[in-house]
């Protein structure tokens, strides 16, 4: 009985190294898909309201300034501007920024303070591709506002 | 890498202006998701995870980055100039390492 086992393997062994090169490569593939994952929207979405504490934010207050088209992905410019007076009674706590095709959707988070006197900052991101950046406001009287930009990437620049 | 800051604060101002910062670190800022191209290895992620800028000790503006953050981190931002002092900013890179920098202005 083990015997007829043995031969069956003997004669289909080119079929069965076929099969685990082929399993191998599957593997491989599975495994590259998994560490290029993109972020989806869903994933962006969640991560926001984590951070808002599951606050419905309302479109406005938010520009976020991108380039239209970003030829390079490895760094690109982002300016995100929040319409607030910037007193000690009334400012923009934080500002949360996701990338919704990032392989992951965080980008950077900030906490802002009246001392500022305005509620704008700026600084550089990597884009993986063509998607939307989102930022959000949460203002210190608990209401959050958002604000979405989509941008065109040619080369994008999140390594590989 | 010697990791290199450079802020500029404007060295005068009226009291009440709001004045621009701009920082600039030179880092990598690996993100852990590049591969070694002769290994095959996953590169570890090292990347300034935090930013503080404080003036006189309280907190003007703080930042937590993400690896989405390009390369050599520039952050511009605002602050209102209500006297003279010393701003300083502090960098903070996975595992702990923390790099300072200040800049002084004269408020008049």
């Amino acid at each position: 009985m083990s015997k007829d086992t043995f031969n069956t393997v003997a004669i289909g062994r080119r079929e069965v190294l076929k099969s685990v090169g082929f399993g191998a490569l599957a593997l491989a593939g599975t495994s590259l898909g998994s560490s290029n994952a993109q972020a989806t929207p869903e994933e962006a979405t969640k991560y926001l309201s984590e951070m808002t504490g599951g606050a419905a934010a309302k479109e406005g207050k938010v520009t976020v300034k991108l380039p239209e088209i970003a030829e390079n992905g490895s760094t690109v410019p982002i300016t995100i501007s929040i319409d607030s007076p910037m007193t000690d009674s009334d400012y923009v706590k934080s500002v949360h920024v996701v990338a919704e095709g990032n392989p992951n959707p965080e980008v950077v988070s900030f906490n802002l303070s009246p001392a500022m006197g305005k509620a704008e900052v700026s600084t550089r991101m990597r884009l993986g591709k063509t998607q939307n950046v989102r930022a959000v406001a949460i203002m210190s009287d608990g209401s959050v506002y958002s604000g979405l930009k989509q941008v065109k990437v040619t080369i994008g620049g999140c390594g590989g | 890498m010697a990791n290199k800051p450079r802020v500029k604060v404007p060295k005068k101002a009226k009291s009440g202006d709001i004045i621009q910062i701009k920082t600039l670190m030179s880092h990598k800022m690996e993100t852990g998701n590049r591969k070694d191209k002769k290994t095959g290895k996953l590169i570890p992620r090292k990347i300034i995870n935090k930013f503080v800028c404080s003036f006189k000790g309280k907190e003007v503006m703080s930042a937590v980055l993400h690896p989405a953050v390009a390369a050599n981190p520039y952050l511009a931002f605002y602050a209102k100039a209500t006297e003279s002092g010393t701003f300083d900013f502090e960098w903070t890179e996975d595992g702990g390492k923390t790099i300072t920098a200040s800049g002084d202005i004269t408020v008049s």
